[in-house]
């Protein structure tokens, strides 16, 4: 049974010589020149034959070390009448200078000889796999979100989020989206069962901002990141199931020229500075007025409108992506909230998180997206977000 | 693009393009621009089939035909042709050599069926018009003359714009409504064609069937009835190429004209044929139990919340929706009663949801229909009628009114204020004018004019209009939303993400750093996915939410756990020619019961209790990080050995979960399904409360990985995120607490054995505890089960690090300390140190 220990060994100061303090008049052999000389020359001599780092340093206590002629000829100096000590002091001082340069010149020289043929020999070829331990990598997706929640953060904006199973009242109704109102059939909606219990997968993540308006702490300034589900069969620019990133603002004095601030912004930060939005009138019954928002496409900034030889994939020549939707919020929402839509106004915008994935980054076929194939992730290097 | 041109000068040097743009900036959806035709070049002519050969020695029959085409063209030619469906005198379309047919299908004089064809006769989808290709284009005498250029005649050439109109556009979907909004966008003047047609001058003769509205939701209903109606006329060429252009099929002559006049000025109209109404036509509720075979051949079971026509017998239609079978005109049909109503968009629309499905009609009344245009319409179809069938008009009833104009009261300012854009009262006065509202200044209090408080009186056909919001919209949209300033808003200091958004991406992070790559799929589960796990009946995760309406039997649940979706991605993965897989998802996961609880109303904000029950119908909701893998772990290669995934590895996953919460978790032996009953971890947090398991890890059973068909040795993790983060809240700020002690380490070793069933952490536990406070570490670094240990025993060692704070222990001190954490483990769990004797 190995039992490990590591104590501290202590020097014993005690056992250590002093200098001499006894004045011997006699002369002291070791201090002759030619006895100084004689001992350099010695040292002189070993140092050039060490051959090796090894060998230096046997060397180096014989000839430097405290046992060596020169080291204890130094020691005795302390002992000679004063009138011989300086003359003394100066020769052996001298001598040892000589020897400690010739050492280390040895053993540069040595470290060189090392390192230039002993090093090359233990040389390895650093090009072989190093990875060993398995290599993970984030989903697009979810890169992708963080990045958009980021840029919200950065305007000062909360991250808000809520239930992906909702009531409709959160979903609709609140939304001024009545029970009969045409636009509740433009959204393909699942629900939960028993189907007339009113329980449904939210269509969109705007349940979020009717939530954090009921809480009345205002003014408000969000953004609502998560999972939406909409009875849409799947194929490769179609999914049942989507992210949507949408902003909320309530404040005093809003105005659409706020949602177009908010918008330019978002969109230069994500796109590229300079890019620009644009507003089109459009209809949702949740906000009034209501507008699309068309990004700026990012790859041509226009130059492929009426240019057939520079054809834009990714605006279709068309100078502008469509986006997402926009608008005032309704007042009648505020009201449902308990917000005076007198006192405050509110803008709101939303838009799909895989279809930015889709424009931005280049994927072509969003199954490729919800299929797991480990591909999808590793191969998407976080870096180019 | 002619319809439009007829209501509003356009430019003749205006593109379709420019066009397309105008209707894009004032909020409509251009989907496409096309030009029937446009793909048609050289002679497409007019001619009169003076001859037919029947040609019968081939597999099929075939005619060759003398065709005039007129003297400037050629006169007659001989053209063979496959088609049956013309005879002697019809006037056709002729192609003659030189034409070029859509998809560059040049026509040459060739020889074929023995005959040489000097051209060929041309179907409608020959010719790029329709999907008509049942027999050539029979034209009427009326239409053309023989040598016309067959172009304009068929309505080629003439651009035609597909626009889609969000829903609260309804006056939009019609050729009014649309060229109404274009003269808008150019500044032009609008020939409004209801104008053109004299409906006050109305046929007062009280013959024909009287119409009674028992209904509130049906506000006007105009019964024209007609005798003499030639149901056999063919409509005329110009009408059909609107219809096509409009999107409709062409069908008989009065259902043509009840389209053309919907798409015409947007009022959807309905023909009975009149011998099959009995007495009386009606808008009125259906009783219980009441069935309707409408036009599609659906026999439909009534709602008594449905609104329909009806005559003193039976059902004939549903209201705004769809006519009944039993009142269809047909060919014989002499006598017809032409309705046109005016009813309630909800009406309309409730009844498309519960019967499920919409059409032309009811697309418009859901809308909104303009409440004006009723009895012009039912005008403008009698005048249609008239002319191309000969009919009849023998009386018209009329019950019900057009209402009162809608009224806004608003002010210039709450009207351009919330648009970004500034504007004088005159300048907003200006802009409602041009959308057709009339204003009228309110006077004060002294009966002096309000600065800009002023009365918006809503035009007939704009019944979306109801609020000043709504005012905002039109004035933003005449301005435009291009002149709205950018102007980025000023927020107050913000927060950060909050601890549990900060959880979620650090356990993205950590497991991504621990080998695992993230997946998302989706959201619904395979009943059948749990199938081999027989979870218990008190399982949380056997209580499944289930969706109503979803895309696939086979998919119907929301997922419980996100293990079944990861076991697909590995098969997957591996069916993809990967042998190693490790994969994690982050998601939320739902179990439980969904309660009904009606919604409630939404003029004022609900009650904190009344939100509370709307809360509790939903069900419980769990995000959860869940982890699967198989096959190597580390690669084998120029270092050495590699291993596989390993139960260890999805233990580690979960507890460093733990620790990117702040929290400190343990592994205590677990059975639990999916999990090898022997292999299965649970993962415990120690709380003052008592302890609480946050997710389970471990090798899964082999029964469910044979069950997915997946390798050997499949290990995961599934851990509740929800819960982590409600831990991680519940700690203090985390303390580094006292300066660290930098005197000299001690260290020590000892191997114990114990009986097998015994715990490493309970031995380990044993030993901190007996050691004392300057056991600075304990370390398990072997487990050796052999032939030098008793069977049934194993043998623990631990690395043990001592250290006191301010000065080196002696060895004495640490002999001693050593010896009571040896003592106490010995108390505790039975252990012996090893090599002594017992």
């Amino acid at each position: 049974m190995p039992v490990r220990s590591n104590q501290f060994t202590r020097l014993d100061l005690g056992a250590m010589s002093g200098p001499n303090t006894n004045y011997d008049p006699v002369e002291v052999a070791v201090l002759r020149p030619a006895a100084v000389e004689a001992a350099v020359n010695d040292a002189v001599a070993a140092i050039s034959a060490a051959a090796t780092l090894d060998d230096l340093k046997q060397v180096r206590l014989a000839h430097a070390g405290d046992k060596a002629p020169l080291s204890l000829a130094n020691r005795e100096i302390g002992a000679l009448p004063p009138a011989a000590k300086a003359d003394a002091g100066a020769r052996v001082g001298r001598a040892r200078a000589v020897v400690k340069s010739a050492l280390d010149e040895r053993e540069a020289q040595l470290l060189i000889e090392r390192d230039s043929a002993i090093l090359v020999e233990q040389a390895v070829d650093v090009t072989v796999p190093v990875q060993r331990r398995p290599v993970g990598a984030q989903h697009p997706l979810s890169l992708l979100m963080a990045h958009i929640e980021d840029i919200f953060l950065a305007m000062g904006w909360r991250i808000a989020e809520g239930p992906e199973i909702e009531h409709e009242w959160f979903n609709f109704d609140a939304l001024n989206l009545p029970a009969n109102h045409p636009a509740r059939s433009m959204q393909d909606t699942f629900f939960i069962e028993p189907a007339d219990a009113g329980v449904l997968l939210r269509t969109h993540t705007s349940p979020i901002q009717i939530r954090e308006m009921l809480k009345g702490e205002l003014p408000l300034y969000i953004a609502c990141p998560g999972r939406v589900f909409r009875s849409d069969e799947l194929d490769a620019t179609h999914l049942p199931f989507f992210h949507q990133i949408e902003g909320l603002a309530v404040d005093r004095g809003l105005t659409m020229a706020h949602l177009k601030g908010a918008l330019d912004h978002f969109a230069a930060a994500m796109f590229g500075d300079g890019l620009t939005t644009r507003l089109r009138p459009s209809f949702f019954p949740f906000t009034e007025p209501s507008a699309e928002v068309d990004l700026q496409c990012f790859v041509c900034r226009g130059a492929s409108v009426d240019n057939p030889q520079s054809f834009c994939r990714t605006c279709k020549s068309e100078g502008w992506i469509e986006w997402g939707g926009a608008g005032m919020v309704h007042p009648n929402v505020l009201r449902a909230c308990g917000i005076d839509p007198d006192s405050y106004s509110g803008f709101a915008f939303g838009m799909g998180i895989e279809r930015a994935l889709m424009f931005r980054n280049g994927v072509r076929d969003l199954r490729d997206v919800i299929e797991g194939d480990m591909r999808f992730s590793t191969n998407f290097l976080g870096g180019v977000l | 693009m002619s319809w439009l041109r007829e209501y509003v000068d356009i430019p003749a040097s205006t593109p379709a393009r420019d066009i397309a743009a105008l209707f894009i900036s004032m909020g409509f959806e251009v989907e496409s621009i096309e030009t029937p035709g446009s793909d048609v070049s050289g002679s497409l002519v007019i001619g009169k089939v003076m001859a037919i050969e029947e040609l019968t020695e081939f597999k099929k029959p075939i005619r060759f035909c003398q065709v005039d085409v007129g003297l400037e063209h050629g006169g007659i030619r001989g053209i063979v042709c496959g088609a049956r469906n013309f005879t002697v005198g019809d006037v056709v379309v002729a192609a003659i050599p030189g034409a070029v047919l859509p998809g560059n299908f040049a026509i040459v004089a060739r020889e074929t069926y023995g005959k040489i064809s000097d051209g060929m006769l041309c179907s409608e989808r020959e010719l790029g018009l329709g999907d008509d290709h049942a027999g050539i284009i029979v034209l009427s005498t009326a239409d053309a003359e023989i040598g016309d250029i067959a172009i304009p005649v068929l309505g080629l050439g003439d651009p035609v714009l597909d626009i889609a109109v969000n829903p609260d556009r309804g006056y939009a979907m019609s050729a009014r409504g649309l060229a109404r909004e274009l003269a808008l966008a150019m500044n032009l003047p609008f020939r409004d064609p209801a104008f053109a047609i004299d409906s006050s001058n109305a046929f007062t003769s009280e013959g024909g069937v009287p119409a009674q509205i028992h209904d509130t939701r049906c506000s006007r209903l105009v019964a024209t009835s007609m005798s003499d109606v030639d149901c056999t006329a063919s409509t005329p060429r110009w009408m059909r190429n609107r219809l096509i252009a409009g999107g409709l099929r062409p069908v008989s002559v009065v259902v043509d004209i009840t389209n053309y006049v919907m798409l015409e000025l947007g009022q959807p109209l309905h023909a009975y044929d009149a011998q099959q109404v009995a007495g009386v036509l009606v808008a009125r509720a259906p009783n219980a139990g009441e069935v309707l075979e409408t036009l599609d051949h659906q026999k439909r079971t009534l709602d008594i919340d449905d609104l329909v026509i009806a005559d003193q017998e039976r059902v004939l239609g549903l209201a705004g929706v769809m006519g009944g079978v039993n009142s269809e005109i047909s060919a014989a049909t002499r006598s017809v009663i032409l309705e046109a109503a005016h009813f309630e968009g909800s009406a309309v629309a409730g009844m498309c949801r519960r019967h499920g499905f919409s059409t032309e009609a009811s697309r418009r009344f859901e809308r909104g229909v303009d409440p004006a245009i009723t009895k012009i319409a039912a005008e403008r179809a009698w005048q249609l009628l008239s002319d191309l069938t000969g009919a009849r008009r023998t009386g018209q009833s009329d019950a019900g009114s057009i209402g009162q104009p809608h009224r806004i009261q608003a002010t210039s300012d709450g009207i351009t204020g919330r648009s970004g854009l500034s504007a004088t009262p005159s300048e907003v006065v200006d802009v409602l004018s041009r959308i057709g509202c009339m204003t009228e200044l309110l006077q004060d209090a002294d009966d002096l004019p309000t600065d800009g408080t002023f009365d918006v009186i809503i035009p007939s056909w704009r019944p979306d209009l109801q609020a000043e919001c709504d005012l905002t919209e039109e004035f933003a949209r005449i301005v435009g939303y291009d002149s709205i300033p950018s102007i980025f808003p000023v927020v107050p200091a913000g927060a950060a993400l909050t601890s549990m958004q900060k959880l979620r991406r650090g356990c993205d992070l950590m497991l991504t750093d621990l080998g695992w790559v993230q997946v998302m799929t989706s959201p619904f589960m395979d009943a059948g996915a749990l199938t081999s796990w027989q979870l218990s009946q008190e399982d949380s995760r056997a209580r499944l939410v289930r969706v109503a309406n979803p895309m696939s039997d086979e998919n119907p649940f929301m997922r419980s756990t996100l293990l079944p979706s990861l076991f697909a991605v590995l098969e997957r993965n591996r069916g993809r020619g990967f042998d190693s897989a490790a994969v994690f998802e982050r998601s939320a996961t739902h179990q439980g019961r969904v309660a009904s609880v009606a919604s409630p109303p939404t003029h004022a904000r609900p009650d904190v209790s009344v939100l509370a029950t709307l809360d509790d119908a939903l069900p419980t909701e769990i995000v959860v990080a869940s982890g699967a893998a198989f096959g190597e772990h580390t690669c084998a290669g120029v270092f050495g050995k590699g291993r596989n995934w390993q139960w260890s590895d999805a233990v580690d996953a979960a507890l460093s979960l733990c620790r990117v919460a702040g929290v400190s978790a343990s592994a205590t032996a677990a059975s639990l399904s999916p999990w090898h009953p022997g292999r299965c971890a649970s993962i415990v947090v120690t709380t003052q409360r008592g302890d609480v398991v946050v997710g389970h890890a471990g090798e899964i059973h082999p029964r469910v990985t044979e069950s997915f068909g997946g390798p050997a040795g499949v290990v995961a993790f599934e851990v509740d995120v929800d819960a982590l983060a409600a831990l991680a809240a519940e700690q203090p700020w985390p303390s580094v607490g006292e300066p660290l002690p930098t005197s000299a380490v001690v260290k020590e070793a000892v191997a114990l054995v114990v009986p097998s069933s015994v715990p490493a952490s309970a031995v380990q536990k044993a030993l901190r505890d007996g050691c004392g406070p300057m056991l600075e570490e304990v370390r398990l670094f072997d487990r050796y089960v052999g032939e030098q240990v008793p069977s049934g025993h194993v043998s623990l060692a631990f690395d043990l690090r001592f250290r006191h704070p301010e000065r080196t222990l002696t060895d004495e001190e640490v002999a001693q300390m050593r010896a009571e954490g040896i003592a106490n483990a010995t108390r505790i769990t039975g252990a012996l140190l090893r090599g002594a004797s017992s």
